[in-house]
């Protein structure tokens, strides 16, 4: 039996019938059409999924969409502005951070929370905070050093 | 100062702002209306006859639009290489994997789909099952496919010099066992597909795919439509490593599921049917016997190897050759004796995974010379450089190295680690060790036989001049090649960066081999310098007819037309442009230089459209014995690389300090994604070595399917990585350069084991690293040496 619920996603709400066993990233990606949440594995292992809810990165393909109803919740399409793409994105596409592209939205998000709470970690910080997300094409180097980049 | 003015720079890649967006869109993001989604049904056992398959059941269920099995499907047999075309879409006598493919069904929705899937009644008679390679060559096992005795999938036997000869002049010989474990390549993004088949009969599959034009050539034979109504679309790629470089059954699939609803339908591989489909590097046993002279010189290898090759060919074929092939060099070795076995098993099949063939064989015998090294008290760096090949050698199986900065490499690691300071005076439970390697920047011929380019590309100048359109067929998959290529097109035709757009991946824009083997930058960069030298002799053309100067006198850099003798008077031209752009604000100025931009426009007003168009063919390569085709390409990249590491001898944990790797890809076109191939490739590496090992069963069933039990490096587990780029100048390669995907590999595994090996003093012949087998090698050690 699907339910109403309400979903906050990059500020804007959004009026959606789930199934109880929907997940937030199956309904991110096609009932809401944000398609830059990947989808991985569905089993909670690659970090693809990742989204900002409530301040912290979580894979949604673990929260059930009825679960987060309610919460805040940032997809990396909330993180470009009216100036352009954010800090993160810039500094992503400018040290080569981006291979496939298939592990970045993820990946951004994951170090924009870290930044927002530690505007100036160091490399064990960043690798630890970005464990969670796997990436098979850039051995990680230059995703570190993008975000080593962000606010110097 | 670089004498270029875009290759050869940092620029950002051009898809990277919409990767970083996530605007980039990938085949699941893609919908279509009415689209259906399809699910395939597997077979749960390893060999078994099928008897009866009752599909009546999912056929009544709601929703369902279609239920295909062999009967629908026809039994067209396909694979990778021609010479070994051995599975067909289902499944219709027997099955003979975990996964087989036994029949598919479309439906309105994902759910139903698979309802209906696990509605189909398949009756099996259980067959024998053989999961090693010493259970498939028994005396009287169960075979695989009738056609293939013994389940021989492929032998090869080759000999070069006279290699038994060659040892009785040797001093040292040292013969070793070596294995690797079945791997995955574990692409973040899963293949998908979306399959659209049209009220015209045009059929046109989008597709998470490495080779857009072998998968359309595949489609059109086996769903036996003209190759004309075919079209095969790559959006954005979540990387391939060589896995989605062969045509996979949901993609046939999917086609006729569309072809049978009239509908598009979607499809996808969950993480677990990703390893059950597999592909991925074979497990390799190899046997390696080296001779050396007493001065280091080496002088032959015996060499023999087993590949357990899972259920069907795929690449198998050239893996095999491969394996062999691949050792020629980067050392003078003048005696070369391989004998290569593929044999089927009832598990996935294996197929290419990047560094093709070449990475277990590389790891063995890479050992072995320093064993040897350590027993001529040689530094086993200085034995290499001793026995090194250099730009013009050609190897005793015929690959020519028409560049090779091997040598420069060495040298750069040997610095960039401070290798004479560390090797022999690191603390115990810590050690370095090198490698070297080399790959070849394109298979020298395309999978099935023929004479076709390996590379089409054009440009289209906007009539309005100012932006050239480049179409190409190559496939991004992550690596950068729309980057490379905008960059070559830009320089050949001497414009900036943004002023070329670049649209590529797509069957209708030409013939172009795809994204495997480390072709892409040489043999594409080829065809699209060609088509912008094109361009830019009809836009010359057009400004020496109307300006009366002869075209040689002419040039076009950084977007302005050059006059290489006396200016011009090019006022009437100017007067010409700007009239038919009134009102707009970015005319010229007097005194401004003739740009590109009124030069194309004039140039289009004279001939209409202006499109150029480029070609490229490798060269007659290579040797002629059976075989010879496979390592020959018109250019090898190389690496050197140096591995610290620290063990822990207690628990037998291997921590890789620091990775010193330099990579010769002649020209660098773009340094910073040459940089990112390198890393990619020692990450990949440093996974095989340490952790990574495809688990299967004694029924055949894969049992770490998924990402958390089937272990990838993550960003804790990569230490820092030196990334020395080597340039030379590559005669064979477009503005010089060639290979970076795969070459950078070779190394990491050998170097890795050596830094082991100097840390603990004990050699390890098996693959992964883990702590259990390091401390297991450890007490066996001791207990010997008591
Ligand atoms: S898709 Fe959610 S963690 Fe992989
Ligand atoms: S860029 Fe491909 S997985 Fe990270």
């Amino acid at each position: 039996m699907k339910k109403l619920i309400n979903l906050t996603i990059n500020d804007k709400e959004y009026e959606v019938a789930v199934e109880p066993n929907q997940t937030l990233t199956d309904v991110i990606r096609y009932d809401i059409g944000l398609t830059g949440t990947k989808k991985g594995c569905e089993t909670g292992d690659c970090g693809s999924c990742t989204v900002i809810m409530d301040g912290k990165p979580v894979n949604s393909c673990l929260v059930l969409a009825m679960q987060a109803a309610g919460r805040n919740i940032t997809t990396i399409e909330g993180l470009e502005t009216e100036d352009g793409l954010d800090p993160v994105q810039e500094a992503f596409v400018e040290k080569g951070a981006v291979q496939c592209g298939f592990c970045t939205s993820g990946m951004i998000l994951s170090a924009k929370t870290l930044l927002d709470r530690n505007p100036n970690p160091n490399e064990a910080e960043i690798r630890s905070a970005i464990s969670g997300n796997l990436c098979r094409c850039t051995g990680y180097q230059k995703i570190v050093e993008a975000v080593e980049s962000v606010n110097k | 100062m670089s004498e270029y003015d875009v290759i050869n720079s940092r620029a950002p890649k051009v898809d990277a702002p919409a990767k970083a967006t996530g605007r980039a869109v990938f085949v699941d993001d893609m919908s279509m209306p009415g689209m259906l989604y399809g699910a395939i049904l597997q077979s749960p056992v390893a060999h078994a006859k099928i008897v009866n398959i009752d599909t009546s059941a999912a056929e009544k269920l709601p929703g369902v639009k279609a239920v295909i099995t062999s009967k629908e499907a026809g039994l067209v047999q396909y694979g990778v290489s021609p010479a070994r075309y051995d599975e067909t879409i289902f499944c219709h006598d027997k099955v003979r994997y975990v996964g087989d493919e036994i029949a598919a069904v479309a439906a309105t929705d994902l759910e139903t789909a698979l309802e209906a899937v696990s509605l189909i009644k398949v009756e099996y008679e259980d067959l024998p099952i053989v999961l090693t390679i010493d259970e498939a060559m028994a005396e009287g096992a169960p075979v695989l496919h009738d056609k293939y005795p013994g389940n021989l999938c492929a032998e090869v036997h080759q000999e070069f010099g006279d290699v038994e000869a060659a040892f009785k002049e040797c001093d040292i010989i040292k013969e070793t066992t070596f294995k690797n474990k079945r791997q995955d390549a574990a692409f973040i993004e899963t293949q998908g597909c979306l399959a659209n088949y049209d009220l015209l009969g045009n059929l046109t599959l989008y597709t998470s795919t490495q080779v857009p034009h072998y998968v359309q050539r595949i489609l059109a034979m086996v769903l036996k439509l003209p190759v004309g109504k075919v079209r095969v679309v790559k959006p954005y790629v979540g990387a391939g490593f060589g896995i989605k470089a062969g045509t996979n059954p949901m993609e046939i699939i999917s086609c006729l599921l569309s072809m049978k609803t009239g509908k598009p339908v979607k499809m996808n591989y969950s993480r677990e049917q990703v390893f059950m489909f597999g592909r991925a590097r074979h497990q390799f046993t190899h046997t390696m016997k080296t001779g050396v002279k007493k001065d280091g010189t080496i002088m032959a290898l015996e060499h023999q190897c087993y590949l357990d090759g899972g259920a069907y060919s795929s690449f198998g074929i050239a893996t095999v050759y491969y394996a062999g092939s691949l050792l020629g060099g980067p050392y003078k070795m003048p005696n070369m004796k391989y004998d290569g076995y593929r044999i089927y098993t009832n598990k996935p099949a294996c197929g290419a995974q990047r560094g093709h063939g070449g990475v277990a064989a590389r790891a063995c015998w890479e050992q072995q010379l320093d064993m040897i090294a350590e027993e001529l008290e040689m530094d086993p760096l200085e034995m290499r450089l001793k026995n090194m090949m250099v730009a013009g050698d050609t190897t005793c199986n015929d690959l020519n190295m028409s560049s090779l900065g091997m040598k420069e490499c060495i040298e750069a690691v040997r610095e960039g680690s401070d290798w004479n300071n560390k090797k022999n005076s690191l603390p115990k439970g810590k050690g370095i060790g090198m490698a070297c390697g080399f790959f070849v920047s394109g298979a020298g011929y395309p999978i099935y036989r023929s004479e076709t380019y390996h590379s089409t590309a054009y440009i289209k100048l906007t009539e309005d001049g100012g932006t050239a359109l480049l179409y190409t067929a190559c496939a991004e998959i992550g690596q950068g090649c729309e980057t490379t290529f905008s960059m070559i097109a830009a320089e050949a035709l001497g414009i900036p960066l943004d002023s070329v757009r670049v649209e590529s991946g797509d069957t209708d824009f030409g013939v172009d081999l795809g994204a495997y083997s480390s072709r892409q930058t040489l043999m594409t960069g080829h065809a699209v310098k060609e088509a912008a030298e094109d361009v830019k002799q009809q836009v010359l053309a057009v400004l020496s007819e109307e300006l009366k100067i002869p075209a040689e006198d002419m040039d076009i850099k950084k977007g302005v037309v050059i006059f290489k003798k006396d200016k011009p008077d090019f006022s009437e031209m100017r007067v010409r442009y700007i009239k038919e752009h009134r009102g707009w604000t970015d005319n010229p100025e007097e005194g401004d230089e003739l740009s590109f931009k009124e030069a194309s426009r004039i140039a289009y007003l004279a001939k209409g459209s202006i499109v150029g168009t480029g070609k490229y063919r490798p060269q007659q390569l290579g040797g002629k014995f059976k075989g010879a085709a496979v390592g020959t390409s018109p250019a090898y990249g190389c690496s050197a690389q140096i591995v610290e590491v620290t063990v822990d001898e207690g628990t037998g944990k291997v921590t890789i300090d620091k990775m010193t790797d330099a990579h010769d890809c002649g020209r660098a076109i773009n340094r910073t994604s040459v940089e990112g191939q390198m890393h990619g490739s020692l990450s990949m590496g440093v996974g095989e070595a340490m952790y990574e090992e495809v688990k299967i069963d004694d029924k055949g069933k894969v049992i770490n399917s998924d990402l958390a039990e089937y272990k990838i490096p993550t960003a804790l587990d990569m230490p820092n990585m030196e990334t020395i780029i080597v340039e030379s100048d590559e005669p064979n390669g477009p503005f010089g350069a060639k290979e970076v995907g795969e070459g950078a590999i070779m190394p990491t595994i050998p170097a890795i084991l050596n830094a082991v090996y100097d840390a603990i003093g004990v050699r390890i012949w098996e693959l992964p690293l883990t702590p259990e087998r390091v401390y297991t090698a450890i007490q066996e050690y001791k207990d010997k040496n008591k």
